[in-house]
C-alpha cells in the first residue's frame, strides 16, 4: 500500500524486484556478452588479442557438425511437438475423468526423477541387452545374445529426444493443471458439448487455444533446454559425432587452452541453434493456429473422438510407464549380480554396487544436499519478495519481469562458459559458493514458475480481512498470507530442490569439476561404467528430489491435520 | 459506552474518467445507514475506498472522518474500521479462538480471558481449540462478528453480509449483528441487494 513506512525491511522488499531481475540477467548478459568476445578471438589471458573469424572457420571445418548441428536443431522441435500435442490430447480426454486425478498425483514424483537417472532408466530399458529386448527373448524373436544394433546413442539422436520426450511430459503437465483454473475448461466444454461437440474434440478446440498462451514461457524452457542438453545427451546421444553442446564442453574441457576459443565460437553456434528452434517453433505456432482455426470453422463435431483420445492416453501412459519402468531397471541393475543375457532377471543378486558406491558417497551427497538447499531457501525468500512485493503495490509486476525467464530460454553453455572466463578474470577460485550461485539462476525461474499462480490467485479478501482486523502488512504476510500459501511454497520448494540437484552442467562447469554433486558423479559414469554403479549413483541422484516431493506433500496433511479448511486450499 | 460518529464528505469514485458514484453521509452511532443499488454502480469501491484498499486504477476523492480525524492518508490497519463479508471468512489454518485472538490489539492483556468471554457472550463456551470449518453457518456469523468486535473498531463496513445464508438462517444473523453493531455504539454502513436487509436495519437507505 502506498503508506508503508521507509522501514529497512519496506525498503528492501519494494527493491526486491529489481535485485532479482540484477541477479538473474547480469550473470546471463556478463556471461553472454564473455562467450562473444572469445568467439571472435579476444581473450588476452590466452593471447587473442585481436579480433577474427578464424575460430569460426576452425568451428566450421570439423568433421560432422552439421550433422551435430542438425541433431541439435532436431531435439530441440521433436520434444517439444511430442511432448506437447501428447499433454494436450491426454487432458482433452482425460478431463474430469479418473485417469486425470491419477495423474495429477504422479505428476510429482514423475517430475522429481532428474533428467540423468530417467535417461539412464532409458537406456537400461531399451539397450540391446536391456529390460525390453530381455522380456522378448529369446520366445519372441529367438535371439540368444543380444542383437547387434545401436538403439541408445543413435545417431539421428532418436533415443535422446525419447528421453527427453519423458522427462517433459510432466513438466508440461504441471505447468498446464496449474494454468487450467484460470480459465475455466469445464464450461467451455459445457457449451461446446451443448453445441453437439464431442468432448476431446470441445476440449482442444475451446480450451488449447486460451490455454496455450498460458503455457508458452514453460514450452520455450522445453525447447531451449532439449536444443542444448548436455547431460541427457552424454548418456542417451550420439557419439559419432556428439551433439553440438557436448562438443563445445569436449573443448572447453581440452587440456590445450587454444581449444577454449572454438569452444567460445561453439557455444554462440550453439546460442543460434537454440534461437533457431526457438524461431522455427513461432513459425508453426502461426500454421498451427491456421490450421486449428480452419478445423474449428469447419464445425465437423464428431469424427476421430476415438483417435484423438487414444494418441493422447496411450502415450501419455506410455511416457509414465516407462518413467516408471526406468526406475525399477535402475533397481534391479544395482543389485544385480551375475545375469546372462536372455533371462528376464538376474541369476544372482549382490550389494557389491551399493555398498562401493555408499564408501564413495559422502562428499557428493554433502555437496549437493548443501547446494540443492542454500539455492533452494535463496530462491524462494526472493520470489516470495517479489510476489509480496507486487501485492503491496496493488498491481502486477512490470513487464520487465519477464526476463526472470531469461536464464530458461538462453542455453546453458553460452553463457556458463563466459561466466567462467569471468570468475577466471575475477580470480574468484572455483568452490561451492559460486556452484550455488550459478544453481540459483536456474532455480530461482522455476521457482517463480511454480509459486507466482498460487500467490496471485490467494483470494484477496483475506489480506483485506486481517487489515481491517489491524494487521500491519508484515503481520499478515507472516501470520496469513505465508500461512495459507504454506503447501505450495513447499511444492515451489520440492521444485527447487529438484532443479538443483539435476544441474549438470552448472556443477561441472562453475566447480571446474571440483565440486563433485550426485549428478556430476552419475554423468561421469555415462561412458563406462559398470551398469551397477552406474544404476546405483542414478538411483541416489534421484532420491532427494523425491524425498522433496514427499515431504512437500506429506507436512501440510500432517501439519494442518485438524483444519478442514486448509484441505483443497491449492 | 462512546459513541462513534462517521462522516462521508463528498466522496467521488470514477474508473477512466467516468463518475461511478457521489456520496455525502453523517453517520451517527449505531445507525446503519444502506447503500443500494445496480451491479457495476460502485458499491464494493465505495467500500474499498473507506476501508483503505481502493485498486490504484480507480481516482477518488472525498474526505472520510471518524470521530473528526482524516482516515485518508492512514493505511487500513490503523483507520479502525472493520468489515464484514458475505462470507464468515474465519482463517482456516487458525482456531476458533485463534481467529479471535488475531483481532485482539497487541497491547491487550489476558488475551486467553478475552477469548473466552467472547465465546461465552455467544454461547460457544470451550470452542476455542476448535477447527472453524466444524462450526456450523450460524456459529461462524456469529464468531465472525465477535472477531470483528475484538478489534475495538470504531464503525464497521457491511459487503453484503447476509446475501449467502439460508432463508431461515438470514434472520436470526440480521437481527444479532444489528444489535452488536448497536450496543456497540458504531456507525456501519451496509452495501446489499436485499430491500428486507435494508428494512432490518431500520436506517436511512441511499439510492446509487
Amino acid at each position: 500500500m502506498a503508506h508503508a513506512k521507509a522501514r529497512p525491511a519496506n525498503i528492501a522488499l519494494r527493491l526486491a524486484p529489481a535485485l532479482v531481475l540484477i541477479v538473474l540477467i547480469a550473470p546471463v548478459a556478463l556471461g553472454l556478452a564473455l562467450t562473444f568476445l572469445p568467439a571472435f578471438g579476444y581473450l588476452p589471458v590466452l593471447g587473442g588479442e585481436h579480433f577474427t573469424l578464424a575460430h569460426f572457420a576452425q568451428l566450421f571445418a570439423v568433421p560432422g557438425l552439421a550433422h551435430s548441428v542438425t541433431v541439435s536443431l532436431l531435439a530441440g522441435l521433436v520434444t517439444p511437438l511430442c511432448a506437447l500435442s501428447l499433454v494436450l490430447l491426454f487432458l482433452a480426454s482425460a478431463a474430469g475423468t479418473r485417469l486425470e486425478r491419477w495423474m495429477r498425483l504422479l505428476v510429482a514424483p514423475l517430475l522429481a526423477i532428474p533428467h540423468a537417472a530417467a535417461a539412464f532408466g532409458l537406456a537400461f530399458l531399451i539397450a540391446p541387452s536391456g529390460l525390453f529386448m530381455r522380456l522378448l527373448s529369446p520366445e519372441l524373436n529367438g535371439l540368444s545374445s543380444p542383437p547387434d544394433v545401436l538403439i541408445v546413442n543413435d545417431y539421428w539422436g532418436l533415443a535422446m529426444s525419447a528421453g527427453l520426450i519423458i522427462k517433459e511430459i510432466p513438466f508440461l503437465l504441471l505447468m498446464s493443471l496449474a494454468a487450467l483454473p484460470q480459465i475455466e475448461p469445464d464450461k467451455r466444454v459445457a457449451i461446446a458439448r451443448s453445441l453437439g461437440y464431442r468432448p476431446c474434440r470441445a476440449w482442444l478446440m475451446t480450451v488449447v487455444p486460451a490455454l496455450y498462451p498460458l503455457i508458452r514461457l514453460p514450452v520455450y524452457a522445453v525447447i531451449a533446454f532439449a536444443s542444448a542438453t548436455v547431460d541427457v545427451s552424454l548418456i542417451l546421444g550420439p557419439s559419432l559425432p556428439h551433439t553440438l553442446s557436448v562438443m563445445v564442453l569436449q573443448w572447453f574441457n581440452d587440456p590445450d587452452l587454444g581449444y577454449r576459443f572454438v569452444a567460445a565460437a561453439g557455444a554462440l553456434l550453439q546460442l543460434g541453434v537454440t534461437l533457431g528452434a526457438l524461431l522455427l517453433w513461432r513459425l508453426l505456432e502461426g500454421l498451427a493456429a491456421w490450421l486449428g482455426r480452419r478445423w474449428i470453422s469447419r464445425g465437423e463435431r464428431r469424427t476421430g473422438e476415438v483417435v484423438l483420445r487414444t494418441i493422447g492416453q496411450v502415450g501419455v501412459g506410455l511416457a509414465v510407464l516407462i518413467s516408471i519402468g526406468g526406475v525399477a531397471a535402475l533397481l534391479i541393475n544395482s543389485f544385480a549380480g551375475f545375469w546372462r543375457f536372455p533371462d528376464n532377471l538376474p541369476s544372482a543378486w549382490t550389494t557389491q554396487a551399493w555398498s562401493r558406491a555408499l564408501g564413495e558417497l559422502a562428499l557428493p551427497l554433502a555437496n549437493t544436499l548443501l547446494i540443492a538447499l542454500v539455492s533452494t531457501v535463496f530462491a524462494i525468500v526472493m520470489v516470495l519478495a517479489v510476489l509480496e512485493s507486487e501485492q503491496r503495490a496493488g498491481r502486477r509486476l512490470s513487464p520487465s519481469m519477464l526476463l526472470l525467464y531469461l536464464p530458461l530460454l538462453v542455453p546453458q553453455i553460452a553463457f556458463l562458459f563466459g561466466l567462467i572466463v569471468a570468475t577466471e578474470f575475477l580470480r574468484w577460485a572455483p568452490g561451492i559458493k559460486l556452484v550455488i550461485f550459478a544453481h540459483l539462476i536456474f532455480v530461482l525461474p522455476y521457482t517463480f514458475l511454480t509459486l507466482a499462480e498460487a500467490y496471485r490467485r490467494l483470494d484477496p479478501r483475506w489480506a483485506q480481512l486481517a487489515a481491517t482486523l489491524g494487521a500491519s502488512p508484515w503481520r499478515i504476510f507472516w501470520r496469513v498470507r505465508l500461512p495459507l500459501l504454506f503447501a505450495p511454497c513447499l511444492t515451489a520448494a520440492a521444485v527447487a530442490i529438484a532443479v538443483s540437484v539435476s544441474q549438470y552442467l552448472a556443477t561441472q562447469l562453475i566447480g571446474a569439476g571440483r565440486v563433485p554433486s550426485l549428478t556430476t558423479e552419475a554423468v561421469a559414469l555415462a561412458s563406462g561404467g559398470s551398469r551397477g554403479i552406474v544404476a546405483v549413483w542414478a538411483l541416489l541422484q534421484a532420491i532427494i528430489p523425491m524425498l522433496g516431493f514427499a515431504l512437500a506433500l506429506f507436512l501440510p496433511r500432517l501439519l494442518w491435520r485438524n483444519r478442514r479448511g486448509m484441505r483443497g486450499l491449492n | 459506552m462512546k459513541e462513534h460518529h462517521l462522516h462521508l464528505d463528498k466522496i467521488r469514485i470514477s474508473l477512466g474518467g467516468r463518475q461511478l458514484l457521489a456520496l455525502d453521509a453523517d453517520i451517527r452511532g449505531g445507525e446503519v445507514v444502506t447503500v443500494m443499488g445496480p451491479s457495476g454502480v460502485g458499491k464494493s469501491s465505495l467500500l474499498a475506498y473507506l476501508a483503505g484498499f481502493l485498486a490504484p486504477v480507480f481516482e477518488a476523492s472525498g474526505l472520510v472522518r471518524l470521530d473528526g480525524e482524516v482516515l485518508n492518508e492512514l493505511p487500513a490497519e490503523q483507520r479502525h474500521v472493520g468489515l464484514l463479508f458475505q462470507d464468515a471468512l474465519l482463517f482456516p489454518h487458525l482456531s476458533v479462538g485463534g481467529n479471535l485472538r488475531f483481532a485482539l490489539p497487541a497491547e491487550t492483556l489476558d488475551k486467553a480471558a478475552r477469548v473466552e468471554q467472547a465465546l461465552n457472550s455467544i454461547g460457544l463456551e470451550g470452542f476455542a481449540s476448535r477447527d472453524p470449518e466444524t462450526l456450523s453457518g450460524g456459529q461462524r456469523s456469529r464468531v465472525a462478528l465477535q472477531r470483528l468486535l475484538l478489534s475495538e473498531p470504531r464503525a464497521v463496513l457491511l459487503d453484503e453480509p447476509f446475501s449467502r445464508l439460508d432463508a431461515h438462517l438470514r434472520r436470526e444473523v440480521r437481527e444479532f449483528v444489528f444489535a452488536g453493531l448497536k450496543a456497540a455504539g458504531l456507525p456501519a454502513i451496509m452495501v446489499t441487494h436485499d430491500a428486507e436487509d435494508a428494512e432490518a436495519a431500520a436506517g436511512r437507505v441511499i439510492q446509487l
